[in-house]
């Protein structure tokens, strides 16, 4: 499985995607330079965190008009498999490939820490290797990831279990005092309505590793890889 | 002139050796590029020959003090650059730019040498938590560290903050940053080659910074109506996270012979010390170098805008570089050449403007400064803590202390920065020492930032040996063998002959501790004039210890790992509160002496803790140091969650073995089976070596002093700093 | 020709900054606030283009990508 990691001026977490997919799946991996226009020779394509193009006017609003983005919506109309995490989330949030938009945490800075979060629809490429109602301790590390939608939009994703991780106690209770950044219906992770684009705020990548305290994230990798199999 | 050189901050001597060097009169932009460089801040014209006391050799050291960070050889064809620096007086004036440039200069000084910043770090002292300002300070401070460090994906993962009355009005923001390269990288700020291009990488220039300078601006110009000039500079994270990329893309692709970053001084110091240091001269035509907003040649010369690099280039490489640049979106600029000689000419349209010998302003004049014991030490060292009254429930004395500004967690302060980016850090601030593995490899680096000023008021020379073996000592609890450090001194005014006393004696005390514990000193940092209103700091040298843990499964953390396990202190207590955090937090003294420090004993109980971590027999390390073993045993327990029953044989009073700070101890934790082993390690290298109890429990119990709940401690110290921050 | 933009959070929307700000003026005493919102003022200088056109423009870069329509409003101030 060939995957693609997005670089654009000013992400940060490309090289911990691209170290992941290389050292711990073992699978090929390239970068994608924000001035590409052609992505279609990859199985998967990732939107890696950081702060592209300083996050200075909204986050994600400016790498949403980068030229790669182009591509990847063509991509992502085609069916292909997109990830954007946390800044990632926001640039396709900008740039309507998933619905809804970002406000300011609730407590107004950023927070990096591990949180608990329910897998909500286990019956997706990106969940298939988790039970549906299981918990993952993965990091968060933002300062804009309380998601919010209109109200019929935010009944669609509900109804149509486009709802993927929702932030929960560890046992799996869903409650405000569980809600980091107050996010609506604690949301931590959405996607479309083909469920080929995916957008999460926590870092499957930072919990990828024994070393590094969880391999929750491998679920994440590991369903992506094995939908790409199954029907590859 | 005379006046001129006065309000620049030169002395008449200085103003007659300019003279002498220059064989004539400067005009007046030279006279202002003399007077920034010959500035305590760039000169170090007071502490350099104090300075050159510390040891600064090893066989792994590649590169010591003089360049912008110490590079270690850590094997493997790997080496290791770090460095600290102050940001004080900008963040006191604006807290947020002042603390997120502060990490934008020292992050350039680590990729400045060719190397990847890995990690940030930063010890950070205010004054009193109950004031207004100091809360504004605080926030604005965090703030600022977390908008930079976090958008340019270093994760910041330790430091330490202290609260106390003396930083009130100088509030100390010092800043760490290491970062990893190998070997053949290394690259150096020097110009060589005649004919080389003086390329200037990044940001526009504006008038940032030339606040400082006013005097002579309104000397200059004031004909004109001036707008008010910005004093405070302002950060721009993204340009600095494009600059790391380019600047690593051009060494990798060996495109630069020498690369220097732009800080204080601006353009004047980076050409001057790249040409010093080549032993060349330079030639820069002024009107090249972008500007933000119209400017005079002096003020381009000394503007402080952040995100700048200075880069000499072989021609036949130019296109190469500034299409690297151009891909990152970053300006880049030829401004000049490297010639012959050793004269520092600038050109403004053609019209030469400065023309000085470029050594000649990189290093300045050097002063034996007048020192004196100051008064205070007498009445300070006479007080006695054995004529105290301590009170009844040390329970609740121990909750206090875990409560109080300067031992509860730190936890709301490190959530707000990005500690885990990068993938490195694996074991996590609020430890003793942050541990970042390093990939590829079975090692690891453990890093740690100390220095209890209190300590150092009371006993300059003792309390900075202190600094240095705690520092040494956070590292070895980590699991890490202390291979070098850098530092930065905090002090106030050094013509005053008190103050400059209190730093001759901090240095000794630093040299003397480095070289009986062979770490070399391989960077630093002093900052001086930290008084305001005539009253000075406590004096705060503050180490930045680096140790190499060589298989990464052997990091300690300080949690108690399980239940029905062996507690063990390391190392000997005595009846020592003075200069305690108990003393300061319970009676409001800041009083005594500070706890003795054996070196000997001190090297020890390092290497039997180091040896026990290595041949797996302990499980859990924590160096006792402010508040005591009753805090560390404390923090053990809550970082663990699991709690202890212990029973203490000691003819000490109870607060005193509870709270005293003696040095050179550790509480470990390990299996019973493991017991004769690590006697044998202390008992060879005579360290004491005492079996408190066993891990267990949801509560922390000590003989019938102590007896808390696990849980309770952990709400306290967790909750306290933002109760504190609230008001 | 000098442009004045107002972004702002949408009426509805949850603004955390403006929520903050309300709860601190209240504590200092200024009782009479019910409600503060805090959006982003742009300016711009505009060559070579007409007022009517500048309109057009200017309300074209607010939608695309000066404000997120989705959370914000804007409003356009065209001066000369």
């Amino acid at each position: 499985m060939k995957f693609g990691v997005v670089v654009f001026p000013g992400s940060n977490c490309e090289m911990d995607c691209y170290h992941v997919i290389d050292k711990v799946l073992r699978e090929e991996v390239d970068y994608v330079w924000h001035q590409e226009t052609d992505v279609s020779r990859y199985d998967c394509l990732v939107l890696p965190g950081g702060f592209s193009y300083g996050d200075y006017l909204r986050c994600g609003a400016i790498a949403r008009f980068s030229p790669v983005m182009e591509a990847v919506a063509d991509y992502a109309r085609g069916g292909g498999l997109v990830i954007g995490i946390c800044n990632g989330f926001q640039i396709l949030l900008e740039a309507g490939l998933l619905p809804g938009a970002m406000l300011r945490n609730t407590c107004l800075h950023f927070i990096c820490r591990f949180v608990d979060l329910r897998v909500e629809n286990a019956s997706t490429p990106w969940t298939n290797a988790a039970e549906a109602g299981q918990v993952l301790r993965i990091p968060i590390a933002h300062n804009e990831g309380n998601y919010t939608v209109d109200a019929g939009t935010l009944r669609e994703l509900q109804e149509q279990g486009r709802i993927i991780l929702r932030y929960c106690a560890p046992d799996g209770t869903v409650s405000e005092e569980s809600n980091p950044n107050g996010a609506m219906d604690n949301i931590a992770g959405i996607c479309n309505e083909g469920f080929n684009v995916f957008g999460l705020m926590p870092h499957p990548e930072r919990a990828s590793e024994a070393v590094l305290g969880s391999t929750d994230g491998m679920v994440i990798w590991e369903s992506v890889m094995a939908h790409y199999r199954g029907r590859g | 002139m005379a006046e001129l050189y006065e309000e620049l901050g030169l002395t008449e001597g200085e103003y007659r050796d300019i003279v002498r060097l220059l064989g004539r009169e400067p005009n007046k932009v030279e006279l202002g590029m003399y007077s920034l460089m010959w500035s305590e801040h760039c000169s170090y014209k007071s502490s350099r020959a104090v300075l050159a006391q510390l040891p600064t050799r090893a066989s792994y050291v590649l590169q010591g003090p003089g360049e912008n960070a110490g590079v270690i050889d850590i094997g493997g064809g790997l080496a290791v650059a770090f460095k600290m620096e102050s940001h004080n007086h900008p963040s006191a004036v604006e807290p947020y730019q002042g603390a997120a440039t502060g990490i934008g200069g020292i992050v350039r000084d680590i990729f400045t040498m060719g190397a990847r910043p890995i990690a940030c770090l930063d010890p950070l002292r205010f004054g009193d938590p109950a004031s207004p300002r100091t809360r504004y300070l605080f926030g604005g401070v965090i703030a600022g560290i977390a908008g930079y460090g976090n958008c340019l994906g270093i994760p910041t993962v330790g430091g330490d903050i202290y609260f106390d009355p003396c930083y009130e009005e100088n509030i100390l923001v010092n800043v760490m940053c290491i970062g990893i390269m190998s070997k053949e990288s290394l690259i150096r700020g020097q110009a060589t080659g005649v004919g080389n291009a003086v390329v200037l990488l990044g940001n526009r220039t504006g008038r940032d910074g030339i606040g400082g300078a006013s005097i002579l601006a309104s000397q200059e110009f004031d004909e004109k109506s001036q707008e008010k000039r910005p004093s405070v500079q302002v950060g721009d994270p993204f340009t600095e996270k494009l600059l790391i990329e380019a600047c690593l893309e051009l060494l990798e692709k060996k495109l630069l012979l020498g690369l220097q970053d732009l800080g204080a001084a601006g353009i004047s110091c980076a050409c001057s010390e790249t040409a010093a240091r080549g032993g060349v001269g330079m030639r820069i035509d002024l009107e090249k170098v972008p500007l933000r907003e119209e400017m005079e040649p002096f003020e381009i010369m000394i503007s402080e805008s952040q995100e700048r690099m200075l880069a000499i280039v072989e021609p036949r490489n130019l296109e190469e570089v500034l299409g690297v640049c151009g891909k990152w979106g970053l300006s880049a600029v030829v401004i000049g050449e490297v010639t012959e000689g050793d004269a520092l000419k600038i050109y403004w349209h053609g019209e030469k403007v400065v023309d000085v010998p470029a050594s000649t302003l990189a290093s300045g004049p050097v002063y034996d400064r007048p020192a004196e014991r100051p008064d205070y030490l007498d009445e300070v060292q006479s007080f006695d803590p054995s004529t105290l009254r301590h009170p009844e429930d040390l329970s609740q004395t121990l909750l206090r202390l875990a409560g109080g500004p300067n031992l509860c967690s730190r936890r709301m302060v490190w959530e707000r920065y990005d500690h885990m980016v990068q993938l490195n850090t694996v074991v996590y601030p609020g430890s003793d020492a942050a541990v970042l593995r390093i990939k590829g490899t079975s090692k690891a680096l453990a890093v740690s930032c100390d220095g209890n000023s209190r300590y150092v008021y009371l006993d300059p020379y003792l309390g900075t040996q202190i600094a240095v073996a705690e520092s040494a000592r956070n590292v070895v609890a980590s699991g890490g063998v202390p291979m070098a450090f850098t530092n930065c001194l905090n002090f106030g005014n050094p013509e005053k002959p008190g103050i400059f006393w209190q730093f001759r004696e901090a240095v000794r005390g630093m040299a003397d501790a480095a070289r009986y514990l062979e770490l070399p000193v391989v960077s630093g940092n002093v900052s001086f004039y930290n008084e305001s209103f005539g009253a000075a700091i406590y004096p705060t040298p503050v180490i930045g210890m680096v140790g190499l843990i060589g298989n990464a499964a052997h990091r300690m953390d300080i949690a108690f790992p399980q239940e029905g396990l062996a507690v063990a202190l390391l190392g000997e207590t005595l009846d020592e509160l003075g200069g305690s955090e108990y003393l300061w937090l319970v009676h409001g003294m800041a009083a005594g002496r500070p706890p003795r420090l054996d070196l000997r004993l001190e090297k020890g109980a390092q290497t039997t803790c180091i040896e026990g971590i290595r041949r797996g027999i302990i499980l859990s390390a924590h160096d006792c140091s402010e508040g005591g073993v009753a805090v560390a045993l404390m923090e053990c327990c809550c970082a663990g969650g699991v709690g202890a029953r212990l029973e203490v044989d000691t003819e000490l009073k109870p607060v005193s073995w509870l709270f005293s700070e003696s040095q050179s101890r550790f509480v470990v934790t390990l299996r019973e089976e493991g017991l004769p082993t690590l006697r044998e390690l202390a008992k060879a290298r005579n360290v004491q070596l005492e079996v408190l109890g066993r891990t267990g429990g949801d509560r922390l119990v000590i003989n019938d002093w102590i007896d808390l709940e696990v849980a309770e401690m952990d709400r306290v110290r967790e909750e306290a700093l933002e109760r504190i921050m609230r008001g | 020709m000098k442009v004045s933009v107002f972004v702002s959070p949408k009426q509805g929307v949850l603004d955390p900054a403006g929520q903050a700000t309300l709860g601190s003026l209240k504590s200092l005493g200024f009782d009479e606030v019910s409600d503060v919102r805090i959006g982003k003022y742009i300016t711009m200088r505009l060559e070579g283009v007409d007022a009517e056109q500048a309109e057009a423009r200017v309300q074209e870069m607010c939608e695309r990508l000066l404000a997120n329509p989705i959370i914000e409003d804007f409003k356009v101030e065209i001066e000369g």
